[in-house]
């Protein structure tokens, strides 16, 4: 798409962090209070200006249905918003979203949540697939309604976050009462927020969820290259595009994910040239043709798809990822303490080599 | 009226001889092929013509005691803001002369060069930077039309690559030699340049003279050039190199073609220009086959056909107002990429008027041709060269974060053997040994001791870069290119901060 007027002047968050995620890979549920314990243990990677979590498994009885977070800064943002809803989708079910008064959390914004199937005659967009219009639908929300935001739009699953320490984050929500398969959470030290709740992570997009430590300096022109596959980036903060560049790889592209880790870290020239004619071509030409999604500069992250869990580090490891396993749990954390806290018999720990990404399937 | 011309005693240089340190050697004698210095038999010491002197500075450089100074000659006109000394002296010599002014390199007017209103950004605390001495730095890069996506299939052994990509330039630094003809520059230099770029793991240009039979071995690492003359234009040439360019324009005379005089016509470069010996070569403004865009679709197809499609074919325009819309329409026209050539690119000859006066300056024109292709989507379809007054590595970066692949370099290459920009190319009297084609000056340079050079400046560069992308905190050139965030401006408007979509500093 053509970008937006003034699209390169934009402010950009930057912040260091703490991650958590935890699979179980039976689908056997793990209730809420152990990934809010490993993030509180990693209290002191953040500083309160954001915390959050993604639940996969939340909403069985509605696991067919798109269920679209929503924060808004102001009742008419919302009614906007609410109105774009009900003018591109069947809500089958929307309230407010459930949480609990603390001290710790002031000035909320408004919560929401929808549980919605796409109409049958579509307004717009119609010769887009199902999930292309539901992408471009949340975005024309995101970027027009003066204040909404759909932060969560997968099926059975849900982002929580906002402005405050993961626990705090954990106790507004009542993140304590669900239950789910996959968790990931995110602690966060932001240097220049502008202190709002859709800059907090995880960012999500569909299914997918990101948690992000790091900053993406090559931010600039993964911007640009999505912007050209029609992604609009507005939540002011580099780990949005980690959260398209995967839609577009793998949902659009076809990519799989251990191809798409290689687009973020590819191998280095001086290893491709080692490899077998075959690998050589394959791997030559994934950076040729991705060059501009690569990630460069220094993170570790965690992708939740409702399927599996993903880690991945840069490719010269600039921020800590460890995996431990324990029966048919994994963990993903970037600190230690924080898994051998919520679980301190671990079968294996290790540290996934730079680059290396660590994907664990479900079984069940 | 005087009988002597006008403006003979406004010349531009003075020549300054310590008559302490002279010891009538006559080096300064030999070596300037303007006749500035001469042995005077009867006084038996050596004296100058200042009127003669271009301020080449080779006879400063090669005194053996340091004994001459060339500098500016003091004397003013009265002070005028608008009738300049140089447009006098302009007028002074078309008086005399009824004749267009020549001028040879790139412009020197005082147009804005925004490569010094951006700065770069570095690291600092939240990522760190990364040194290239101790950690792998990338700068590997490839020039051609990439597809928007790949396919795989699933087989035994893994993932398998089914889209077949096209013709490629790999290029181990972002940074090539621009066309420079033999027959504008000599022999040496075309040798020098083939060998510089088969070592560095870059490519050279041939220019639109044509490709001489000895350095066909260097094809690996050329680019050869189809301009309007067509010269030395044919089956073998297309074939010889690793990537052919169609030249439409330069970005030192826009909209007008060549001229090689005959004076500079010897055997060598009549055979390789296939054109009679002594005879003018003379390129047309247009190709005369291509009178619009869809013949040059034609164009760019006949010669993918001539090379069977195992080369990219490039189009190199000289970037003038409306350069964003003519690059779209030549990357969809089947171009492999686009070379764009900023108003300050050099040239062996050029009117005044038009280097002066005509065309936009490259940062622009590159910051709206890498917009234009990405609002429609076309980005990866080519890629974009940026050529035209790139000076040092801070310029390569700066034009890669604007959106540039890669960047041709023609004056710095020159420079690096010695050129100082004396800007006389088009006389073929160049003293040293560039510009010419007259054996006893060409021999000044020798293409062994010009290629070391030539690979040495493209060495530092390549350091210089790595070392700006590491402390951005970047280990590959990919993530910089187009990579905007990394630049800042200063001192430019809101209208300029738009064009080349760059935040102000501070901002």
């Amino acid at each position: 798409m053509k970008a937006p007027l003034r699209y390169y002047d934009y402010e950009k968050d930057i912040s260091g962090c703490g991650i958590f995620g935890v699979i179980d890979k039976k689908r056997g549920l793990i209730k809420g209070d152990m990934p809010i314990a490993a993030m509180t243990c990693m209290h002191d990677r953040g500083n309160g200006l954001g915390g959050g979590f993604a639940a996969y498994g939340i909403y069985p009885e509605l696991a067919d249905l798109y269920a679209f977070h929503v924060m808004s800064s102001s009742q008419s943002a919302l009614d906007r918003a609410e109105e774009m809803i009900k003018a591109h989708f069947e809500v089958h079910e929307s309230q407010p979203m459930p949480t609990r008064k603390t001290l710790a959390i002031k000035n909320p914004p408004l919560m929401w949540r929808y549980f919605l199937s796409v109409k049958e005659t579509r307004p717009r967009w119609k010769s887009l697939g199902e999930e292309d219009y539901v992408v471009a639908t949340l975005m024309d929300i995101n970027k027009t309604s003066g204040g909404a935001y759909v932060f969560s739009s997968g099926k059975n699953m849900g982002a929580f976050k906002g402005v405050g320490f993961p626990e705090d984050i954990a106790e507004f929500f009542r993140l304590d009462e669900y239950c789910a398969y996959i968790w990931t959470g995110h602690n966060r030290f932001p240097t220049n927020t502008p202190g709002w709740w859709g800059g907090a992570h995880p960012f999500t997009l569909l299914n997918w969820s990101i948690v992000h430590n790091g900053e993406i300096s090559s931010y600039g022109i993964n911007r640009r290259y999505l912007c050209m596959h029609d992604y609009e980036c507005t939540l002011m903060t580099d780990t949005e595009v980690v959260a398209y560049l995967l839609d577009l790889l793998i949902r659009k592209h076809g990519l799989s994910r251990r191809m798409a880790s290689w687009v973020f870290a590819p191998p280095f020239w001086d290893e491709i040239e080692r490899m077998s004619e075959e690998d050589k071509k394959t791997f030559t030409a994934l950076r040729m043709v991705y060059g501009p999604a690569m990630l460069n500069g220094p993170f570790a992250i965690l992708v939740g798809d409702g399927k599996s869990l993903m880690g991945l580090n840069d490719r010269i490891k600039l921020r800590p990822l460890l995996v431990a396993e324990s029966g048919d749990r994994v963990f993903m954390s970037s600190e230690e303490s924080a898994v051998r806290d919520v679980c301190p018999e671990l079968d294996k720990v290790w540290m996934p080599k730079a680059g290396e990404p660590v994907i664990v399937e479900l079984e069940a | 009226m005087a009988f002597t011309p006008i403006g003979k005693k406004y010349h531009d240089f003075q020549v300054v001889r310590d008559k302490d340190a002279c010891i009538n050697c006559q080096v300064c004698v030999r070596q300037c092929s303007y006749g500035v210095h001469t042995f005077d038999e009867n006084r038996k010491c050596v004296v100058h013509d200042n009127s003669k002197c271009i301020g080449c500075h080779r006879c400063e450089a090669l005194c053996p005691t340091d004994a001459l100074l060339i500098q500016e000659k003091a004397s003013d006109f009265k002070a005028n803001a608008c009738w300049r000394p140089e447009f006098i002296k302009y007028i002074y010599k078309q008086a005399e002369t009824g004749g267009v002014l020549l001028t040879g390199m790139g412009s020197p007017v005082n147009i804005p060069v925004y490569w010094d209103r951006l700065l770069l950004d570095a690291s600092q605390v939240t990522n760190p930077s990364i040194d290239p001495l101790r950690e792998p730095m990338e700068l590997t890069t490839f020039i051609g039309a990439k597809p928007d996506a790949l396919a795989f299939e699933q087989t035994p052994d893994g993932p398998k690559l089914a889209t077949k990509i096209g013709p490629q330039l790999r290029l181990k630094s972002p940074i090539m030699f621009s066309a420079m003809s033999f027959g504008s520059i000599n022999f040496n230099l075309h040798i020098a340049m083939a060998r510089a770029a088969t070592e560095l793991g870059i490519f050279y240009n041939t220019g639109e003279g044509g490709l001489h039979p000895s350095l066909y071995k260097y094809g690996a690492n050329t680019i050869v050039q189809v301009a309007s003359g067509r010269f030395g234009v044919h089956r073998d040439y297309l074939n010889a190199g690793g990537g052919i360019e169609i030249k439409v324009g330069q970005g030192a005379k826009p909209g007008i073609g060549g001229h090689l005089p005959g004076e500079k016509i010897n055997a060598k470069v009549s055979e390789t220009r296939m054109v009679p010996l002594g005879s003018d070569a003379i390129s047309p403004a247009p190709h005369h086959d291509i009178y619009s865009i869809e013949d040059l679709l034609q164009l760019i197809f006949a010669l993918k056909e001539a090379s069977q499609y195992r080369v990219p074919v490039g189009v190199k325009i000289a970037a003038v107002h409306n350069v964003a819309a003519i690059a779209s329409g030549i990357v969809r026209a089947g171009a492999d990429y686009v070379a764009i050539d900023g108003m300050r690119g050099g040239t062996g000859a050029a009117p005044g008027m038009i280097r002066d006066n005509v065309g936009i300056p490259i940062e622009l024109a590159l910051a709206a041709v890498d917009q234009r292709l990405r609002d429609e989507g076309i980005r990866g379809q080519a890629s974009v060269i940026a050529a035209g007054g790139i000076r040092c590595s801070a310029d390569v970066v700066k034009a890669i974060a604007l959106g540039a692949d890669a960047v041709y370099i023609g004056t710095a290459a020159l420079l690096a053997v010695g050129c100082t920009l004396c800007a006389r190319c088009y006389t073929g009297k160049c003293p040293w040994g560039i510009a010419t084609n007259d054996p006893s000056l060409a021999k000044r340079q020798n293409p062994d001791k010009a290629a070391k050079q030539m690979a040495n400046l493209i060495r530092a560069w390549s350091h210089e870069i790595e070392e700006m992308l590491g402390g951005m905190g970047l280990n590959s050139i990919e993530s910089l290119r187009g990579n905007r965030d990394k630049l800042r401006a200063v001192g430019l408007s809101q209208t300029e901060l738009d064009i080349l979509g760059v935040r102000h500093a501070g901002a």
